[in-house]
């Protein structure tokens, strides 16, 4: 048996120092060679999402290639302003919603020449963490045709299940404009929908645990909407 | 004394059964219900806890006389911690759709106290090559429970078996139906249950 080192103050210093250095030089050298593999998947999975968001793909289990093809062959972005104009000199892609949240990317879903739906980000608070998703719009600009979250550390088993299909098939099919035509987004509620309630078609039913995660992504799907919606509107009016 | 000698094979094998960690001791019970769902997840978990019990053991095995006894869980705390990132940076880079289903667990390894517990009872007062076996051992342990969980609630709960579907249409079509309370926590909780209780009739342990 080794004896063991005499110890004193400096000692236990000195070997703390030493773990930390190891630890951290281990640590930094695996970041830094493993950030470009990491970096390719996020955006891989961003284009997974918007692609099944605009239901052209069915699992978000694709071959990379295959998807950024489809990405570049069937997706049109371009970004619009507060006042719904184009902007033509940046990419959706590259637009951080923080550093500019006056520019509001859109991806477009083109058949032949037309617009068939419109993909925009959606991110905001919910309990514990920014939620980042995609909601999708039929081109009515009225009817959610799909909605998606890939980013979230909300606790997995309650407000993780925002990601889980279950929950996000509930929202196809429902509409963001009352009657009127004006925005009214759609609301999680607490619990299911019970019968007889009203505008059971702005409506989706809620994950039970997880009221104040979907508290969250109600006001902050509903003030996305309503910032696109001068741009939604002159859609509307060149589609009507 | 040979590397695989009786005693030394002790080590591995004692953690499988009789002193399993989950059953026996019940350690770690938290991932255990979270990622059995499916068995793709709990494998890659297992894969994941094994290679941090088994390196964290060597490691500690190593320093065990130079590391000061007033900072020895801090340092044990930042070896396993180190450990954990890496192998979670891994996963994010290599299988990033079963590092986003596993979200927070891989992070938890951190406080499994299967870990820091080999690490204070085994590697401390251990050389380096039965601390190994011993964190192999304990990490199969785990791991084991966790391949039988997630086998019963995939199959009951989903009716499929890695992905691949397992229960004919036929079946469903007669009527049958996937078991909804084995894809909630409830569903592991209640498996393992039952094997603690059938593990524990054949060993014969007794708890106070």
């Amino acid at each position: 048996m080794a004896s063991k080192p005499r110890i004193t103050k400096a000692y236990t210093l000195g070997f703390a120092a030493a773990v930390t250095m190891v630890c951290s030089v281990l640590l930094a050298s695996a970041a830094t060679l493993l950030k470009d593999r990491q970096e390719q998947n996020v955006q891989l999975d961003i284009k997974c999402n918007i692609l099944s968001v605009l239901e052209l793909i069915e699992s978000k289990d694709v071959e990379a290639q295959q998807a950024f093809s489809l990405f570049d062959d069937n997706i049109v972005s371009f970004v619009v302003d507060l006042n719904g104009q184009q902007i033509n000199d940046r990419k959706a892609e590259d637009v951080d919603p923080k550093a500019d949240p006056e520019l509001l990317p859109v991806f477009a879903r083109q058949d032949g020449f037309e617009l068939t739906a419109f993909c925009i980000p959606i991110q905001g608070k919910a309990l514990w963490s920014t939620v980042k998703g995609y909601i999708a719009l039929e081109n009515d600009l009225n009817t959610i045709k799909g909605i998606t979250f890939y980013s979230h550390g909300e606790t997995p088993g309650l407000g993780g299940e925002i990601d889980k299909e279950w929950f996000t098939t509930a929202f196809k099919g429902k509409t963001i404009l009352n009657d009127a035509g004006e925005i009214v987004s759609v609301e999680i509620v607490k619990g299911k929908i019970r019968p007889g309630e009203s505008n059971p078609e702005h409506k989706v039913d809620g994950i039970s645990g997880a009221t104040l995660t979907t508290k969250g992504l109600n006001i902050f799907i509903k003030a996305t909407l309503e910032k696109y919606e001068p741009y939604f509107k002159t859609v509307r009016g060149e589609n009507s | 004394m040979s590397l695989l000698s009786k005693k030394n094979m002790r080590f591995l094998k004692d953690p499988l059964m009789d002193n399993n960690p989950i059953s026996t001791q019940v350690l770690g019970i938290c991932s255990a219900l979270a990622v059995t769902v499916q068995m793709q997840t709990a494998i890659v978990m297992s894969v994941a806890v094994v290679s941090v019990l088994a390196f964290s053991n060597v490691l500690i095995s190593l320093i065990r006389n130079k590391v000061p006894s007033n900072i020895r869980i801090i340092v044990e705390l930042a070896i396993i911690a180190t450990l954990v990132i890496l192998v979670d940076q891994v996963l994010k880079a290599f299988l990033y759709d079963i590092s986003k289903q596993l979200s927070v667990f891989v992070g938890l390894i951190i406080t499994n106290c299967i870990v820091l517990g080999r690490a204070e009872a085994f590697a401390l007062q251990n050389k380096p090559w039965p601390s190994f076996l011993d964190g192999v051992g304990n990490g199969l342990g785990y791991s084991m429970i966790l391949i039988v969980v997630a086998f019963g609630r995939e199959i009951l709960g989903s009716g499929t078996l890695l992905g691949f579907q397992v229960i004919p249409d036929a079946a469903y079509a007669a009527g049958y139906q996937n078991m909804g309370l084995m894809v909630l926590a409830p569903g592991a909780f209640i498996l393992l249950g039952l094997i603690i209780w059938v593990q524990r009739t054949i060993t014969g342990t007794v708890s106070d």
